[in-house]
């Protein structure tokens, strides 16, 4: 890797923390970011010269709180920065002083509070994801308009929305007390979950574009599980999105359309990710306190341990979307179970289960799809194409529209093939 | 005499590679694996698992199990073992057994993401 590169990931991977350590210092998002802009601008300059520091981000916390004091004190903010390099020349001595004094406690509740000021309830969950993505990822508006699929000046004018919205907020600089933590830790999980789906969930046409963000959602989770190493939902977050995204190259067809689970050319699922994220969901199972993440994690391990469609283990699938269920009530949740229950026994039970779920998913795409899979597997092809009609009507995109289409055909195709053999 | 050649990097950074990076410098890995292999001079390799997937060990009276890598800097690395176990629960099950003969210390319980060599019966 070149000098250049190497820095550009140590000042990435170092970011919360000082930027963090910069907002519980200036108690300020905009004079914390422009402190952080600036050590790394100054980073950039000398790093090259005089080799990267011991501790990078000690070294990019206090050269930016200079930086910021000497700009405060010229209150003329906008001035270039000087050319003697006076303000970091015994950086060296103070650096490791300073080190000591970032003790874990300290910068891990740092860390937590920057991605905890983006997820405040009011702001809508896409704004909560720019903002994380911008603030604590260090993403460029124009690398978040493209993952998002919007003009760089829509996307600007979002950030800048969420930020004016945040800083309305107080944000909450004393080191917060056991129950705060963990209810801040829980809604950071939550964020990060949504950073994650907005990347898995597009389609084929822009998985490319939006990878990134399952990327930097998995980078986020790895870093809260350094700071909070024995949380188990924390381990159940990265494993879940370690094991989905790790099926990501399989996932689309040359035309960018759906591949489903059962279709997927497992050879192709990243096997480095799905050992890591069997492990991390085995080191959780061992705490022995249950969790929605660690569930899920669970669930997509069965899937990752099945090197056939059919070793797939559906009825520990359905215990495990059973206890789900009990954790998270929920029709969507139910109407998955059915899926496990269709293949362990079989359409007719799984239709009888999702029967009382009609009302409420009137307008779920995925239940008529559903329905109509487990209508076309009991021969019954009139309802089913009812069915299959709704879906379709109530899909929310094409990639969901081909996706029950590709239901049909298959459908189709078995029924056919199950006639000629009659 | 036989070496261990242990491997230090930043994690952040290696962590932060892309799949084309990964590759890249695993395949030139391999050709040097690949020469020494010839030569009869290579035993195990292994690549381990971030230190987010690590469960240490303490072989103190009670023995502890702490989620996380080994952290303590007054303790050196003196060795270590490869075993084979169904999960997480049957690695510590040896670990233990390994501390009741050997007590005092730490066991990082790490696991391996990528391994070459052989278990002899």
């Amino acid at each position: 890797m070149t000098d250049v590169a190497w820095i550009d990931a140590a000042l990435t991977s170092a970011r919360p923390q000082a930027l963090g350590a910069l907002l519980r210092y200036f108690r300020d998002l905009d004079t914390a970011e422009e402190a952080f802009q600036n050590a790394c601008i100054r980073a950039l300059k000398t790093w090259p010269q005089n080799g990267p520091p011991r501790d990078a981000a000690a070294w990019l916390i206090m050269v930016g709180r200079n930086t910021a004091i000497d700009d405060l004190r010229r209150g003329k903010r906008q001035q270039p920065l000087p050319d003697d390099d006076h303000a970091i020349s015994d950086l060296d001595d103070a650096e490791s002083e300073l080190a000591d004094r970032l003790d874990g406690s300290h910068y891990r509740d740092d860390i937590l509070r920057l991605l905890f000021i983006c997820c405040h309830p009011q702001l809508p969950a896409t704004q909560q994801i720019a903002l994380a993505l911008r603030i604590v990822s260090g993403l460029t508006v124009k690398q978040i308009a493209r993952a998002f699929l919007v003009s760089e000046a829509a996307m600007e004018q979002r950030i800048t929305r969420a930020k004016s919205a945040i800083a309305k907020n107080k944000v909450p600089f004393e080191a917060p007390g056991a129950p705060e933590r963990s209810e801040r830790l829980a809604a950071v999980a939550a964020m990060l979950y949504l950073v994650f789906n907005e990347g898995y969930s597009a389609g084929g046409d822009s998985a490319d574009l939006r990878a990134p963000l399952c990327e930097e959602a998995i980078r986020l989770a790895r870093l809260l599980l350094k700071l909070f190493p024995a949380e188990p939902e924390i381990m159940g977050l990265a494993a879940l999105m370690l094991l989905q995204y790790a099926r990501s190259s399989a996932r689309f067809d040359a035309n960018g359309d759906v591949i489903l689970l059962e279709d997927q050319d497992r050879a192709q699922w990243n096997s480095k990710m799905i050992a890591e994220g069997l492990a991390l969901i085995d080191k959780a199972m061992r705490h022995r306190r249950t969790g929605a993440y660690q569930i899920q994690a669970a669930i997509a391990a069965l899937h990752a341990r099945a090197a056939k469609p059919e070793d797939t283990d559906w009825a520990q699938i359905e215990l495990l979307y059973g206890s789900l269920e009990i954790l998270q009530p929920s029709p969507v949740i139910t109407l998955n179970r059915s899926v496990a229950v269709s293949k362990v026994r079989g359409p007719q039970a799984a239709l009888d289960m999702i029967a009382p779920l009609a009302t409420k998913l009137a307008s779920y795409f995925h239940f008529f799809g559903v329905q109509g899979a487990y209508l076309m597997q009991l021969g019954r092809s009139d309802e089913a194409r009812e069915s299959f009609n709704r879906a379709i009507a109530l899909a929310n995109t094409t990639a969901e529209a081909d996706h029950i289409r590709k239901h049909i055909d298959r459908l189709m195709e078995e029924s056919r093939a199950k006639v000629a053999r009659t | 005499m036989l070496y261990a050649i242990l491997c230090y990097h930043d994690e952040a950074v290696v962590g932060g590679w892309s799949k084309d990076e990964d590759d890249n410098v695993m395949a030139k890995l391999a050709v040097v694996h690949g020469k020494l292999a010839q030569q009869g001079r290579l035993g195990p390799v292994a690549r381990l698992l971030p230190t987010t997937a690590a469960t240490t060990l303490r072989k103190d009276d009670p023995p502890v199990v702490l989620d996380g890598p080994f952290a303590e800097t007054k303790e050196q690395l003196l060795g270590f073992y490869v075993v084979e176990a169904e999960n997480l629960d049957g690695a510590l099950d040896i670990a233990q057994e390994l501390g009741r003969a050997n007590p005092g210390g730490a066991y990082e319980i790490r696991p391996i993401g990528v391994f070459h060599g052989t278990f002899a019966p």
